[in-house]
C-alpha cells in the first residue's frame, strides 16, 4: 500500500512519440521470461513471446493455460513478477501510456461502456491517442473504415450497452482497427460471433498481417488458428509447449496429452491446412485419454 | 460482412448527425442560461422587504454604471439586495455548479452513474471537521473558523480515501467506492461522538450545520467558493475528452492512451476541492452532485465535453431552485437546503433506478 500517493507530473511527450511503420518481419514485440503471478498463484513460468511485423501469431491452448494472462503481461494490464516485455526494443515502463496506444492496440475479451455511448463515439475513442498530430487528419476515414471492415456500419447510431453479444465485439473490433497501431492484441475476437462472422474477422486479421501489421491473437477455435495463422503457440499450465507453424504444432501427440482429450487431425478438404476433431463414437460417451 | 475495398461511399452520415446533436445541445444551453437568469432575478425580488424585477435589475445596472431602470423604491431596498439577497443568489449558482460538476468527474472517472461525491467521504469528512470545531470551539466559535475545519477535513479524508484504495500503483473503483464506505462509517461514528458529546447549543448547530443552508452567505464567502470553484471547473473541462475514454474501462482508457492513474488524482482533487469549499460554507447539500449530471446525460447524451459544462449550469438551476423554495414555502422559515434537495432528489434517484433496471437489467 502506497500512502503517499504521487503527485501528479505534467509530462511532455517524447520526441520520438509519432511511430514509423517497421520493414516487414520486424520483431515489434518481444516478451522475455514473463512471469506473472495472480495472487499466491505463479499463472505463468517464464514464457518468451516475440511477434513480427507480416504475421499472425495465435495463443492456442486449454482453459486456464495462460493465454489471456500472456496477452495481459504483453499489453501491460497486469504487473510481472519476473522477465520483461519490450516494444520497439523499449521495456513497457519506458513508454508513456501515449506513446504506446500509438504502438499497439489491445482487444480485450469483455466489452463493457459505462454509459450509453453510441458505436460511432465508441469506434472513435480509438483516435484518441493521435489527437493533435498530423495523423489525426486520418480520423474519418480510418473511423468509416474500420466500420465497414467489420461490418457494423449499420450499428452506428445505436447506443453499444443496446447491442447484443456479437455485435458488440466487431464495434470493439472496429475500435482496435481504427487505433491504426503496428501491433494487435486480440483476445478472442471470435468468441461471441458466428460462423460466418468468425470467418470474415479473421480475414481481416490476415489482412491487417498482410499489410505489414504485427498480430496476436488469442484462439478457442484450432481450425482458425490453422487456417489463419503464420504460427501457433500451444500454452500449457502457463508454459509454451509448442511453437510453430500449424502443420508443425497440430499433431494428435500434442493435442491430445495438452486438451486431455483425444483428437484427429486430418486437412482441410479444400485448402489442406490441418482441420482438428474430437475423437466420438457415434453410440458411446467419448473416454478421456490419460 | 463486407470484405470488400473500402471506397468513398462508405463514410458515415456523420456531419449531418452532429448538426442535429448540436442543434439539442445549442437549445439545452440556451435554455439553462435562461431559467438561471430568471431563477436569479425572481429569488433577489421575493423576501421580508418587497422588491420588483425591474427593481433589481434597475439596481443591478446602476452599480454597473449605467443609469437605466428604477432603484429599488423602500428605503432598505438596495442594502438588501446587495448584502443578503444577491450574496446568496450568487452562493447558491456558485455552490450548485461546484456540486454538478464534482458529480459529473466523479461519475466519469468511476464510469458509474451511481457515484456521488459523498461516496468519497467529501461531505461526511466536511463534516467531522465542522463538529469538532463547533465541539472544542463552542456554539460562539467563528463562522471562518468552522468553515476552514470543513474544508479541510473534507481534503484529508478525500486524499485518505484515495490513498488507502491505491495498491500496486493502481486504484480499482470498487476499492475506492468500499473504502468510501468504511471511512464514511468512521466518519459518522465521528460525527456521532461529538453531537453526543456535545452541550445542547453547540449540538443544535451540529445537526443544523448537516442540514445545509445559503442562510449566512456573505460576499467574503463568495470571494472564497468562487476560486475554488473555477479552478475546479476548468480542470474538469480539461478532463473531460479523457472521462470518455474511461468509460470504456480502466483498461482500455490506458490502452488508449490514458495516464488513467493521473487522470484519477486530479479529478478525485478537483472533486475533493469543489465540494469542500462548497459544504465548507454551506453544510452538506444531498444529491444535487448524483442527480444533475444523470438528466443532464438524458437530455444530452454521456460525451463528457457537453456533458460537465451542462452539468454547471444545470448543478446552478436547481440549487437556486431549491434555495428559493427553502426561503418561500413557509413564511418567515429558513428551511433547511439539504432536506429540500433530498427530499426531491431521493424520489428523483430512485425513478432513475427503476428506469435504469427496467432498460439495461441492472448495473451489472
Amino acid at each position: 500500500m502506497n500512502l503517499l500517493p504521487r503527485l501528479p507530473v505534467p509530462r511532455l511527450p517524447g520526441r520520438d512519440d509519432l511511430p514509423s511503420r517497421s520493414a516487414p518481419g520486424t520483431v515489434t514485440m518481444r516478451g522475455t521470461g514473463l512471469r506473472l503471478r495472480r495472487g499466491d498463484r505463479e499463472i505463468l513460468h517464464g514464457v518468451d513471446f516475440a511477434v513480427r511485423t507480416g504475421e499472425v501469431v495465435a495463443l492456442v491452448g486449454p482453459n486456464g493455460a495462460g493465454k489471456s494472462t500472456v496477452l495481459a503481461a504483453l499489453s501491460g494490464d497486469h504487473p510481472l513478477s519476473g522477465g520483461s516485455v519490450e516494444i520497439e526494443g523499449r521495456p513497457l515502463d519506458g513508454w508513456s501510456s501515449l506513446a504506446l496506444a500509438r504502438r499497439r492496440a489491445v482487444l480485450p475479451q469483455q466489452h463493457t461502456v459505462g454509459f450509453p455511448f453510441t458505436a460511432r463515439q465508441v469506434v472513435q475513442m480509438g483516435r484518441a491517442a493521435w489527437a493533435r498530430t498530423p495523423r489525426q487528419d486520418d480520423d474519418e476515414r480510418l473511423v468509416a473504415e474500420a466500420f465497414a471492415t467489420c461490418d457494423v456500419t449499420h450499428l452506428a447510431d445505436r447506443p453499444f450497452p443496446a447491442l447484443s453479444g456479437g455485435e458488440r465485439a466487431r464495434v470493439a473490433l472496429a475500435r482496435v482497427l481504427a487505433q491504426d497501431t503496428e501491433t494487435l492484441l486480440l483476445d478472442e475476437p471470435t468468441a461471441a460471433l458466428d460462423l460466418g462472422h468468425q470467418e470474415a474477422v479473421m480475414q481481416v486479421v490476415r489482412r491487417r498481417a498482410d499489410d505489414g501489421h504485427a498480430v496476436v491473437v488469442v484462439l478457442h477455435d484450432l481450425g482458425l488458428a490453422a487456417a489463419y495463422a503464420d504460427r501457433i503457440c500451444v500454452l500449457e499450465q502457463g508454459r509454451i509447449v509448442a511453437d510453430g507453424s500449424p502443420t508443425e504444432v497440430l499433431t494428435e501427440d500434442l493435442l491430445g496429452r495438452v486438451y486431455q482429450y483425444p483428437v484427429t487431425v486430418t486437412a482441410h478438404p479444400e485448402t489442406g491446412t490441418p482441420l482438428v476433431l474430437p475423437r466420438r463414437s457415434p453410440h458411446s460417451a467419448p473416454t478421456t485419454a490419460g | 460482412m463486407s470484405v470488400n475495398e473500402v471506397t468513398e461511399s462508405t463514410g458515415l452520415p456523420d456531419r449531418a448527425l452532429k448538426k442535429a446533436g448540436a442543434g439539442r445541445t445549442t437549445v439545452v444551453f440556451v435554455l439553462l442560461v435562461a431559467v438561471l437568469v430568471v431563477l436569479a432575478i425572481v429569488s433577489a425580488c421575493l423576501g421580508q422587504v418587497p422588491t420588483g424585477p425591474a427593481e433589481v435589475v434597475g439596481s443591478l445596472l446602476h452599480r454597473m454604471g449605467l443609469d437605466l431602470g428604477p432603484l429599488p423604491a423602500h428605503p432598505a431596498g438596495e442594502v438588501t439586495l446587495w448584502e443578503v439577497r444577491f450574496p446568496r443568489v450568487v452562493l447558491a449558482m456558485l455552490v450548485g455548479a461546484a456540486l454538478g460538476c464534482a458529480g459529473a468527474l466523479l461519475q466519469g472517472i468511476f464510469a458509474n452513474p451511481l457515484a456521488e461525491p459523498g461516496v468519497i467521504g467529501v461531505s461526511s469528512g466536511a463534516a467531522v471537521g465542522a463538529s469538532a470545531v463547533i465541539v472544542l470551539g463552542g456554539v460562539f466559535t467563528a463562522g471562518w473558523a468552522l468553515a476552514g475545519a470543513a474544508l479541510l477535513s473534507g481534503l484529508l479524508t478525500t486524499v485518505m480515501v484515495y490513498a488507502l484504495s491505491r495498491s500496486n500503483g493502481r486504484t480499482e473503483v470498487v476499492t475506492v467506492i468500499l473504502t468510501g464506505v468504511a471511512v464514511n462509517a468512521v466518519a459518522g461514528g465521528l460525527i456521532a461522538l461529538f453531537t453526543f458529546v456535545a452541550s445542547p447549543a453547540a449540538r443544535d448547530q451540529i445537526v443544523f450545520w448537516q442540514l445545509g443552508s445559503l442562510g449566512g452567505a456573505t460576499w467574503n464567502i463568495v470571494a472564497v467558493v468562487a476560486p475554488l470553484t473555477l479552478a475546479g471547473v476548468v480542470v474538469s473541462a480539461l478532463l473531460a475528452p479523457k472521462l470518455d475514454l474511461l468509460a470504456l474501462g480502466e483498461s482500455v482508457a490506458r490502452h488508449l492512451g490514458v495516464d488513467v492513474e493521473r487522470v484519477r488524482q486530479l479529478a478525485i482533487l478537483a472533486v475533493a476541492v469543489l465540494v469542500s469549499g462548497a459544504t465548507a460554507f454551506t453544510g452538506i447539500i444531498m444529491f444535487v452532485g448524483l442527480v444533475v449530471p444523470h438528466l443532464m446525460r438524458l437530455a444530452l447524451g454521456p460525451a463528457h465535453r457537453t456533458l460537465v459544462w451542462a452539468s454547471v449550469l444545470a448543478g446552478a438551476v436547481v440549487l437556486l431552485a431549491a434555495d428559493l423554495g427553502a426561503r418561500t414555502l413557509v413564511e418567515n422559515a429558513d428551511l433547511p437546503l439539504g432536506m429540500i434537495t433530498a427530499l426531491i432528489g431521493g424520489p428523483v434517484f430512485f425513478l432513475m433506478l427503476r428506469r435504469t433496471r427496467a432498460r439495461q437489467g441492472g448495473w451489472a
